[in-house]
């Protein structure tokens, strides 16, 4: 490829300005200023890589490499986005501006805190664009690192356990995964050759049959029968996602990381970090272990089951605005693990090809929906926060309405979102899963419905403790969204209502890549 | 395609467009907001009459116009290709006009009952959003736009019912309505989920591909579920439960008495004429689905029996809450839901036209009788209990007139009133049904209930004397302060009358479309007599018996029964007037405690309160537990397992291997100390030892290299 490598040049743009803001010493306006230029220039180059993508083609597109970098490890510097990857990458390049514009309260080691927040995005948007393990690898756990950081220097008063039981479980999952990865580049190396880190090799061995023969024969040396051995790969790998979904029971960090951290970081957290998990499941597991997931199906689809309802109920059971959303997070990406499981059931009936492209385009559409409205209701409780003093729980406050109509019209509309109230973006997504998953698992999507409703029970009960009832005089002067907060905060609630009537916009460009994905996955 | 069948869709888009621009418009643009929604009305019902005209021309029987599209595409090739669509037939024309009309008359009437209201512009955003909605699940040739339409009408009926949120009693019954609502949806959305993997499409009518058509009924009929069942019949019945939550049936009916906290015109509009009659409409939609069966099997499938006898149930069951209720809206609230019942039972027992017939004609009715008791409540002064009323008859004349003819049809006075007419067709449908004669018997019981709490009411409202003087507990003061919290109409240029607290008639702006609505209450009687079933036909019913023995034998009972109700409730409330409030109603000397049963709704709420409700909390509080006890405890556990190892393993560094460490750390400074001393930087002393270790090496080579 002789083209620009402009996926290089995407994920070098917020790494090198955030050196340069990091660098740049307290210099607050500077800092904020460089950030949004940075971050604005992402969006656009993101925008223009959107235009120019094919979506009737479901391959990977604008690809870099493979070129060989550490040649004796089989590392290699390989880049690519197909429909899915490009929606992550877009996701990114929205949710980093979001965050920053509502980070504009920080004041301590300002330019640090800004160029955290770029190098997260550098790490974000190479994960979600590396095609080989090892490198994919390294930008994982490197998004990692400033998110600890954004946790750990400005979170509230339990930052401290909050971000390092975060930094700690994920990191216990990532060493699951790596070992996982070890012992399948271990066998697939042959003497004199090193063994494979690239995804597609791996799917195309996988789809093949090759590592089911090849994990037992050369790693006989551990003690196991050769399901077993594989399982306990498989395991490996699938704990390393499942904590960063997070998948039930591997989520207890989440709610301390994400009421703790201040809400743009929980912007991120949820908007954007939480989809590396759900990407990894669709981009990693699926492909190069369907059988095992077969063979596990029914307790995999247990626990996304019981990730759904439990989240949804103990989000009910909840008094803080950001633990009720962090619970409805993992909810709402509960319905993606329920999918991708479902789409990973073996079965050669045609009819089921349909099904299964309709969940994954549901997964990846679920994805994007609850990061774009999950990111804005956080930005409504940073909002909410600074009106308050740092208030935010559920019975703090009580017919907000009267004082904030403006901001509790927009709110609504998001927290709608997130209940799936059809033409709003959220109903499509959850729509198409449930289209893909019925016919595959009808008990698990039946089961699954409970979790609809219980997010109504909950949103409806935000809705009615703090923004209906008699005012509570405490906040007869809580002020209404200023002119410039509606500027900015029009833009996502307007996306909702674009891609809730409008759903094209998006399935245009990732239709192809769910039906290949489909097509790859007869077994 | 003629021209109206492909824009039909700008039925509902009017309106929608009036609450896009009237939610951008400011608080004070109260005349934009009020004119643009009813000219938006005004525009949707004149293209209602075109296509009603365009059915007509089509008649049942013909050819559907219908107009799908594209809307997104989720897998390969066509059967990925999700198509919505609209379809103009009979029951989306007569649907059509009935919204269109009885809304237009209820915007109007609201004008005049919100004039002073301070959230008066986003009161007409609402209702113009509702009524788009509305027209969208009438319009909708697609269950998935109809259930997108659904939800977004229940969500306005959220907001109307709570659009006084600083009342908590509003704020809790609009949460109550839309989550009862959605215990009905999640078993619609499955159901809609089975069907659309069954028959691979959620068009209706797509040229025989459609899944109310032929080819896809055939295949669901064939298949049974484990059950037993057929899957056609299965899929209805998940379908009927999303009707139960929003008709409010048996058992999700809990919500609508409660929905009457919204704004009266709001109750007339969605929780009396139109919205709640969605689920009716809903099981008239998808009826073929309903009633497919496999050749030469009974023709009443379970889905069918099932929405009669809940239809039944429900006819009766709130008919006889209705009678011990004081509030004048909530009577009218249980009233409705009963009169559902009906409906669902007609549906059930008689097909379509049967069901239609009847929501059509109580629309009308149930719109007059309600914006008549917002007119009585608002010359009251926002009093509600028809305790404490009386003798309104003689301030509120045209109220009071308008209300007769609607309390009648509802009752089912006979021959003059289109509420007899439908009603005795449920009756004659649910007679001839071959299962069971119950359902009968029960809409025959509801029936004299019906007639019974209508007089009562009125008896109670309208004649005697007045009663609000005489009350110990609701000062008139209090009263005031109601009247202007709740910003309600006093009615300009009645300052003189507001002042005496005597009860005043309203403005022309509300009484005239009480007229209106009260002569099509008495009209629509024509169009579905036995003599002329021109609506039956219309709905394609086959009905040609007319007059017979059996239908005038069925008449005949049914007015014994109406008038045995109105002259029980006459001799009981009407003979002698209570004169005090305060007086025990004389049905409390019913035995076994009747009255008090009825009075608290069979105690429905508090059941759940004890059951679903503590449930829900309960789970709630379990999975929290889990999660911050069990699994938190578990990674608790860990970290500190993980904390004393490291403890122990600090222990063993310090003490154990730190100690031989420092030991031989020792050892190793000091022969690094003496080491050192052979480079303390002097090249005298290097120059030195390079000369040693020449020599050495010298006497080395000399003595070894002579071997």
């Amino acid at each position: 490829m002789n083209e620009l490598p402009i996926l290089t040049i995407i994920t070098l743009l917020p790494l090198v300005s955030g050196i340069v803001v990091a660098g740049l010493g307290e210099h607050r306006k500077l800092a904020r200023g460089l950030a949004l230029t940075s971050s604005f220039l992402s969006l656009a180059l993101v925008l223009g890589l959107w235009r120019s993508f094919d979506g009737n083609s479901g391959l990977l597109q604008f690809v870099e490499g493979p070129h060989a970098w550490i040649p004796t490890l089989g590392v290699q510097y390989y880049l690519g986005v197909d429909g899915l990857g490009l929606l992550m990458v877009l996701l990114t390049a929205l949710v980093v501006p979001m965050s920053l514009l509502a980070s504009g309260r920080v004041a301590d080691r300002p330019h640090v805190y800004y160029g955290l927040v770029l190098f997260l995005q550098a790490g974000l948007v190479g994960t979600f664009t590396a095609l080989n393990f090892f490198h994919w690898f390294i930008f994982w756990e490197l998004s990692l690192i400033p998110a600890f950081f954004l946790v750990r220097l400005w979170g509230g008063a339990a930052r401290a356990a909050a971000a390092t039981q975060f930094f700690v479980y994920t990191m216990v999952g990532s060493i699951a995964m790596l070992l996982a990865f070890l012992a399948i580049f271990l066998a697939t190396s042959e003497p004199g050759q090193p063994g494979v880190f690239d995804f597609i090799t791996l799917a195309d061995m996988a789809r093949s049959g090759t590592l089911e023969q090849l994990l037992p024969a050369k790693l006989g040396w551990i003690d196991l029968t050769a399901r077993k051995l594989l399982l306990v790969v498989f395991g490996g790998a699938l704990l390393g996602f499942a904590v960063k979904v997070p998948m039930m029971p591997f989520h207890t960090w989440l709610p301390a990381a994400y009421s703790e951290a201040s809400s743009p970081v929980t912007m991120l957290l949820t908007g954007v970090m939480s989809k590396m998990g759900v990407y990894g499941f669709v981009r990693i597991l699926l492909p190069i272990f369907p059988q095992h997931i077969n063979w596990m199906l029914t307790p995999l689809l247990w626990l996304a089951v019981i990730t759904i309802v439990f989240s949804a109920c103990a989000a009910f059971a909840q008094r803080d605005l950001k633990r009720m959303l962090a619970y409805s997070s993992i909810n709402h990406l509960g319905y993606c693990l329920l999918a991708v499981f479902a789409v990973a059931k073996f079965t050669n009936a045609p009819q089921f090809a349909t099904e299964k492209a309709a969940a994954l385009n549901g997964v990846f559409l679920q994805m994007f929906n609850h990061g774009l409205t999950a990111a804005a209701l956080f930005w409504f409780v940073a909002l909410i926060e600074q009106r308050s003093g740092g208030l935010r729980g559920l019975n703090d406050f009580g017919g907000l309405r009267k004082v904030a109509p403006i901001f509790c019209g927009l709110m609504g509309i998001a927290l709608f979102s997130s209940l799936g109230l059809p033409g709003l973006n959220g109903f499509v997504g959850e729509f198409l899963i449930f289209k893909g998953v019925f016919p595959l698992a009808p008990w698990a999507a039946a089961f699954s419905v409970i979790g609809l409703l219980v997010t109504a029970i909950f949103i409806l009960t935000i809705l009615q403790r703090v923004f209906n009832g008699p005012l509570n005089e405490k906040w007869s002067k809580f002020p209404d969204l200023t002119l410039g907060e509606i500027a900015l905060l029009i833009i996502p609630i307007a996306l909702m209502f674009v891609l809730g009537l409008y759903p094209r916009l998006v399935l245009d460009v990732i239709n192809a890549t769910a039906v290949q994905m489909v097509e790859q996955l007869k077994f | 395609m003629p021209w109206i069948v492909k824009n039909l869709w700008l039925i509902p888009a009017l309106p929608m467009l009036a609450a896009g621009l009237t939610a951008l418009a400011p608080q004070r643009c109260r005349k934009f907001a009020a004119s643009l929604a009813i000219g938006s009305m005004v525009g949707a019902f004149l293209l209602s009459l075109c296509a009603f005209a365009r059915a007509l021309q089509i008649g049942p029987h013909g050819p559907k116009d219908f107009y799908n599209f594209d809307w997104l595409q989720f897998a390969a090739g066509a059967p990925g290709v999700l198509q919505l669509g609209w379809v103009l037939d009979p029951l989306t024309a007569v649907m059509l006009v009935m919204v269109t009309f009885v809304g237009l008359l209820i915007f109007i009437y609201s004008v005049g009952y919100m004039a002073h209201d301070e959230n008066f512009t986003r009161f007409f955003t609402f209702l113009s959003l509702f009524a788009g909605a509305m027209l969208g699940v009438v319009i909708a040739n697609s269950l998935l736009l109809l259930f997108i339409c659904w939800e977004l009408v229940g969500l306005t009926s959220y907001l109307l019912i709570g659009f006084w949120y600083h009342r908590p009693s509003a704020a809790a019954a609009a949460k109550k309505a839309f989550i009862t609502t959605r215990v009905g949806d999640v078993f619609f959305f499955l159901g809609m989920m089975w069907l659309y993997h069954e028959a691979g499409t959620l068009l209706f009518y797509d040229e025989g591909r459609g899944c109310l058509e032929q080819g896809a009924l055939i295949g669901m009929v064939a298949q049974t579920t484990s059950l037993g069942l057929a899957v056609s019949t299965c899929i209805g019945l998940l379908i009927f439960a999303g009707a139960v939550g929003k008709s409010g049936q048996v058992p999700l009916h809990v919500w609508l008495p409660d929905a009457m906290e919204g704004p009266t015109p709001v109750s007339a509009l969605i929780h009396a004429a139109t919205m709640v009659a969605a689920g009716v409409f809903l099981v008239a939609r998808v009826f073929p689905l309903m009633a497919a069966h496999p050749e030469g099997a009974a023709a009443e499938t379970t889905a069918l029996q099932a929405v009669t006898w809940i239809g039944a149930i429900t006819a009766v069951f709130a008919a006889s809450i209705a009678v011990a209720q004081n509030d004048i809206k909530r009577i009218l609230a249980y009233s409705t839901v009963s009169q559902l019942g009906y409906m669902m039972m007609g549906l059930g027992t008689g097909g379509v036209a049967v069901g239609m017939f009847h929501l059509i004609t109580h629309a009308f009715f149930k719109a007059l009788l309600f914006m008549g008791a917002g007119s009585v409540i608002h010359g009251c002064h926002e009093e509600q209990d028809i305790r404490r009323m009386g003798g309104i008859k003689k301030y509120m004349p045209i109220t009071f007139a308008t209300y007769a003819v609607g309390m009648l049809a509802l009752a089912g006075f006979p021959l003059f009133f289109s509420g007899f007419w439908s009603k005795d067709e449920i009756l004659h449908a649910a007679h001839g049904w071959p299962v069971s004669h119950v359902p009968f018997y029960l809409g025959v019981a509801g029936a004299f209930l019906t007639a019974f709490y209508m007089t009562r009411q009125v008896a109670l409202v309208f004649f005697g004397n007045n009663r609000s003087e005489a009350l110990p507990s609701r000062s008139t003061h209090e009263a005031k302060e109601a009247h202007d919290k709740s910003h309600a109409p006093n009615a300009g240029g009645h300052a003189a009358a507001e002042d005496s607290r005597a009860p005043h008639e309203s403005p022309p702006v509300m009484t005239w479309p009480l007229i209106i609505l009260a002569a099509c209450a008495i009209g629509l009687s024509v169009i579905g007599t036995p003599a002329w079933p021109w609506f039956q036909s219309f709905l394609g019913a086959h009905h040609a018996e007319g007059f017979t023995a059996g239908v005038v034998k069925l008449m005949v009972i049914s007015a014994l029964i109406v008038f045995a109700g109105l002259g029980l409730g006459w001799w009981l409330y009407g003979r002698k007037p209570s004169q005090n409030a305060d007086e025990p109603d004389v049905l409390e000397k019913l035995p076994l405690g009747m009255h008090t049963w009825f009075a608290r709704k069979y105690g429905i709420d508090e059941l759940y309160e004890l059951t679903v409700i503590r449930f829900n909390a309960w789970s709630a509080r379990a999975c929290a537990f889990l999660d911050q006890w069990i699994w938190g405890g578990a990674v608790a556990l860990v970290s500190y397992l993980m904390l004393g190892f490291s403890w122990v393993s600090r222990a063993f560094d310090e003490f154990v291997i730190n100690l031989g460490f420092d030991q031989s750390c020792g050892g190793v400074t000091r022969g690094g100390r003496m080491m050192s001393r052979f480079q303390d930087g002097r090249v005298q002393n290097y120059l030195r030892i390079l000369g040693a270790g020449l020599v050495a090496l010298v006497l080395f080579l000399i003595w070894g290299g002579g071997k």
